[in-house]
């Protein structure tokens, strides 16, 4: 019988739309403002009679407790306003110490039958829900910089070993080479072989300037690329640590490219103290002072941070730097004043023993180095204009001789205050950055704006959509209720992928929502348009709707493939909004592939299949006479 | 009706004059892109703004004033969606704080404000962007050319591809006539132009194909204006309702999306008429027959009809 499905095609089609059902469903279930608990630290135990503290404070205040609920790291409370969210974050706070982070949050409600099935809302990005965005640049030139300084130490200690004589070594970062000097071509000859045997990420090239043997050691473009991917996956894992130092609920930390990193922290409105923590870029280094008798191509001098006016000459060599501390915390010394007790890892206390254990009596010192970006006048073209500059600033905070040799666990005095203490000890547990890094973009979206894009994009949805379903009652009659049914579906079957995929939606994704609404009505006009040419060309009714059908769907298919394409392009290629509307287009352009052609059918094959008729109700003159 | 469907009507008459109004527009369009040049927003060119929401309507002036006093220069202070919202824009790419020093500069002034938004572009995210954004639209263009020069045939790729430049020319050079932002939404706007335009043109291009195998007289003119006039309803249907949802988008989709609604309407009023008289025009230009359109030769398909096809699956649900 012609236009009827089998059994088993309805069914298929009944199985997609319940579970296209099932999982756009829980975005019906609107967010529950909430505050999140969480431990300062890992091994801070968020429990029973914490939650029940923090409830206790913000019944105390008059707050309504919605519910709450302990998870397993954390606890959630739930609110009834965004107001009392406000309130309760300072209240649970203060009724808690500092042991616990509290964060704002937005929990989702979904009913546990949903949850069971595995599914829940689409995510909110950050322009509907508010929150801060940050984009940060590695700088590489730095990275390298670093990696070539701590080589070079390495090979004039390895040279010092070996009793190679050399006179002098100086990196060079813009040409990506270190060059040793050398009195003669036996001392060059040496070094050479040593460096060869033991090192494999140098190029190697002999030069002779006047009496000076030179050695010149390049890194190769592999080696340069294994350095800033080292560099980048490095701050990466450092700015996730420090993220969750931060206590923010569902933050995102993303590489983009070859050397930047998106941190985006939602329900953030303190962008100052997110700067701070995220971007501090401090360091350590530990260094020997420089003996009475080193060359001064060897030594560096340094003040001190406290006190600018005191001075210190230090050895150019570093010990071991603030990456190879494995834990750090804030204490006080025998006098109250503030110390950070350091744990150094085994690599690290390694270094520290070797370079103490000859070195008792003498001092050592540490240095604090910070990098920031300051901006400053100066006259370009005759122009006064701002420019970037990137400032580092070392100083000595302290320098103490050394008693024993030391190991891998060892104090630091000599601190300004206790915040200043306990943040160096914060940024040396989250890991140092291996890079400076600097802010290269930024976006703050309050949660006013955030709310009204919401109610701006589902108004606009809202009629847009509403309009085009009448365009296709009056325009097609009772098969424009079938394109009304199938596109409604449609909008449908588009939540649930992107619920699935929980695939972020932005202001951009729902202007790519409401594009695909008025893209998907082509499928049902194009084939529309056919069954009423064959009608008009004296075909039967059911004839007709077949071949509408079956003759559309290559132009359907043709147009929406090429559209894909482009879809896709637009995804690989965008960054930011960009993305947010390609992925709505690409997982649109399929859905409404589906219900214009499978869908629609089924609908109007039950609708007429599989009997006589005289006349389908699909408007225009001809076709209804 | 009746009259029009014996007699299609005669869209190729105005094949000359179309011919004559797109390349004018096109000339337009470029040498108003170089002349005026275009409106970058700040996703391209680096910078701050600063969204505030005011309890009372501000005079502009005002604000103008006290930045000025504060020291600032290079900012364009204007309204954003209502009178109380305020946006100000600033030149500088440097400087990461600058949203913070704005509005204790503001603060200074006694309104009550609150800041709803604020954004930090630096200068190389911006010159990055641009190349990245250029580099996608002619990959767009090219996979085009390449997939429609597959499906069908290559004069068709070329008849689809130029008019989708002939679009986006015309898009760009409307914005840089008004001196409407080009931001990154924009860009989008652009490419899903693209995506509209050229399902428009291979819709119509598919009627043609269709044509060419199936109707037994008449020449190339006939049959290219047979199909525009079998695909005429279905193009302003498809064209109206689009317009119908992008109306509702410009209108309530809020501000920031206004000029991304306002590139599609254009894009798609222009996208309609390029695939009826760009396209089409150029395939007679091309000099489009009936041999291109030959199937290839398949083992005893000596069938009257010539259609292509529906993929056998699809006969079967």
């Amino acid at each position: 019988m012609l236009n009827k499905y089998p059994l088993w095609k309805n069914l298929v089609i009944l199985v997609a739309l319940v579970i296209g059902f099932i999982y756009a469903l829980p975005n019906l279930f609107p967010d529950d403002y909430a505050i999140q608990i969480t431990g300062a630290r890992s091994s801070t135990e968020v429990n029973e009679r914490v939650l029940e503290r923090a409830v206790q404070s913000l019944e105390a205040e008059g707050i309504t407790v919605k519910s709450s609920s302990l998870q397993e790291r954390d606890a959630l409370i739930r609110l009834t306003s965004s107001d009392d969210q406000l309130k309760a974050r300072p209240t649970v706070q203060q009724a808690l110490g500092n042991e616990y982070l509290v964060a704002l949050n937005m929990a989702a409600s979904t009913p546990d039958w949903l949850k069971a099935v595995g599914a829940g809302p689409m995510k909110l990005g950050l322009d509907l829900r508010g929150g801060v965005h940050f984009l940060l640049e590695v700088d590489m030139d730095t990275a390298l910089q670093q990696r070539l300084e701590a080589m070079s130490s390495q090979i004039k200690r390895e040279l010092r070993e070996e009793r190679v004589r050399y006179r002098g070594g100086d990196v060079d970062a813009g040409d990506r080479q270190i060059v040793l000097s050398f009195r003669d071509e036996g001392s060059r000859t040496e070094a050479f072989d040593m460096v060869r045997d033991q090192y494999n990420e140098f190029l190697m090239d002999e030069q002779t300037e006047g009496d000076e043997f030179l050695l010149v050691l390049s890194l190769s473009e592999e080696e340069v690329r294994n350095i800033q991917e080292y560099a980048l996956e490095q701050n990466l894992t450092t700015i996730r640590n420090r993220v969750n130092e931060l206590g923010v609920a569902e933050p995102l930390v993303q590489r983009q490219g070859t050397d930047r990193i998106i941190v985006e922290l939602p329900g953030v409105q303190d962008t100052a103290q997110a700067k701070r923590v995220l971007g501090a870029t401090a360091n350590l280094e530990f260094r020997m002072e420089a003996r009475q008798d080193a060359p001064a191509s060897e030594t560096e001098q340094y003040s001190f941070r406290d006190n600018p006016q005191r001075t210190a000459r230090l050895e150019r060599d570093v010990i071991a730097t603030g990456n190879n501390v494995a834990n750090a915390q804030q204490a006080f010394d025998e006098n109250g004043q503030p110390q950070v007790n350091i744990t150094m890892d085994s690599v690290g206390g390694d270094l520290m023993n070797r370079a103490t254990r000859n070195a008792i009596g003498r001092r050592m010192a540490v240095l604090f180095i910070e990098y920031r970006t300051e901006t400053e006048s100066q006259m370009v073209d005759g122009e006064p204009t701002m420019v970037e500059k990137r400032v580092v600033e070392k100083g000595i905070i302290s320098l103490a001789t050394v008693q024993s040799a030391l190991g891998s666990s060892f104090r630091i005095t000599g601190l300004d205050s206790i915040p200043e203490a306990a943040e160096l000890a914060l940024l040396l547990r989250a890991g140092a950055l291996a890079a400076p890094m600097y802010f290269v973009q930024e976006r703050t979206i309050g949660p006013s704006l955030g709310q009204k894009n919401i109610d701006a994009g589902v108004m606009s949805v809202a009629l847009g959509f509403g309009l085009v379903l009448l365009y296709m009652v009056v325009y097609y009659r009772g098969f424009g209720l079938i394109a009304n049914v199938s596109l409604t579906l449609n909008l449908m079957l588009l939540i649930a992928c992107m619920s699935i995929l929980s695939a972020t939606l932005t202001l951009p994704g729902i202007a790519g929502i409401v594009l695909t609404v008025g893209m998907a009505v082509d499928a049902n006009v194009l084939i529309f348009e056919r069954i009423r040419e064959e009608l008009k060309a004296g075909v039967a009714p059911q004839l007709a709707i077949n071949a509408g059908y079956s003759r559309a769907f290559v132009s359907i298919f043709d147009a929406n493939i090429t559209t894909l394409l482009v879809a896709v392009i637009l995804f690989a290629m965008g960054s930011g909004p960009v993305k947010g509307f390609a992925v709505t287009l690409c997982i649109g352009i399929l859905t409404s592939m589906f219900s214009g052609l499978m869908v629609s059918r089924s609908i109007v094959n039950l609708v007429y299949g599989g009997r006589k008729i005289e006349k389908l109700s699909i408007g225009g003159k001809l076709a209804n006479v | 009706m009746s009259e029009l469907e014996k007699k299609p009507f005669d869209f190729m008459g105005f094949r000359k004059a179309a011919s004559v109004l797109s390349i004018a527009l096109v000339i337009a369009s470029i040498a108003l892109l170089a002349v005026r040049g275009l409106n970058l927003g700040m996703d391209f060119t680096g910078g701050t703004s600063v969204e505030f929401e005011y309890t009372e309507a501000p005079s502009l002036d005002n604000i103008r004033g006290q930045l000025d006093e504060a020291g600032f220069d290079n900012f364009v202070v204007q309204n954003f969606g209502s009178d109380t919202t305020i946006l100000i824009r600033l030149a500088e790419a440097g400087n990461d704080e600058l949203a913070v020093e704005v509005a204790d500069a503001l603060q200074k002034g006694g309104a009550e404000f609150e800041l709803i938004s604020s954004e930090f572009i630096g200068s190389q995210v911006g010159e990055q962007l641009k190349e990245d954004s250029g580099l996608g639209l002619l990959l767009a263009l090219a996979v085009v050319l390449i997939y429609v020069g597959m499906r069908f045939q290559f004069k068709f790729g070329i008849a689809s591809v130029i008019p989708l430049a002939h679009d986006v020319i015309i898009v760009l050079g409307i914005f840089a006539l008004f001196q409407w932002t080009f931001d990154l939404t924009v860009l989008a706007a652009l490419l899903a132009v693209i995506g509209y335009s050229l399902n428009d043109t291979i819709v119509v291009a598919d009627r043609i194909r269709e044509n060419f195998r199936k109707m037994r007289v008449g020449d190339a003119w006939d049959i290219i204006n047979t199909s525009i006039h079998q695909t005429i309803s279905r193009t302003i249907n498809t064209s109206g309702t689009t317009l119908v949802v992008l109306f509702a988008l410009y209108l309530f989709g809020g501000e920031a999306i206004n000029n991304f609604a306002l590139a599609l309407i254009i894009g798609v009023l222009v996208g309609t008429y390029s695939s009826i008289y760009v396209s089409a025009n150029l395939l007679i230009a091309l000099g489009v027959s009936r041999e291109d359109m030959a199937l290839p030769v398949k083992e005893g398909a000596a069938g009257q009809e010539e259609d292509e096809e529906p993929p056998e699956w699809l006969n079967r649900m």
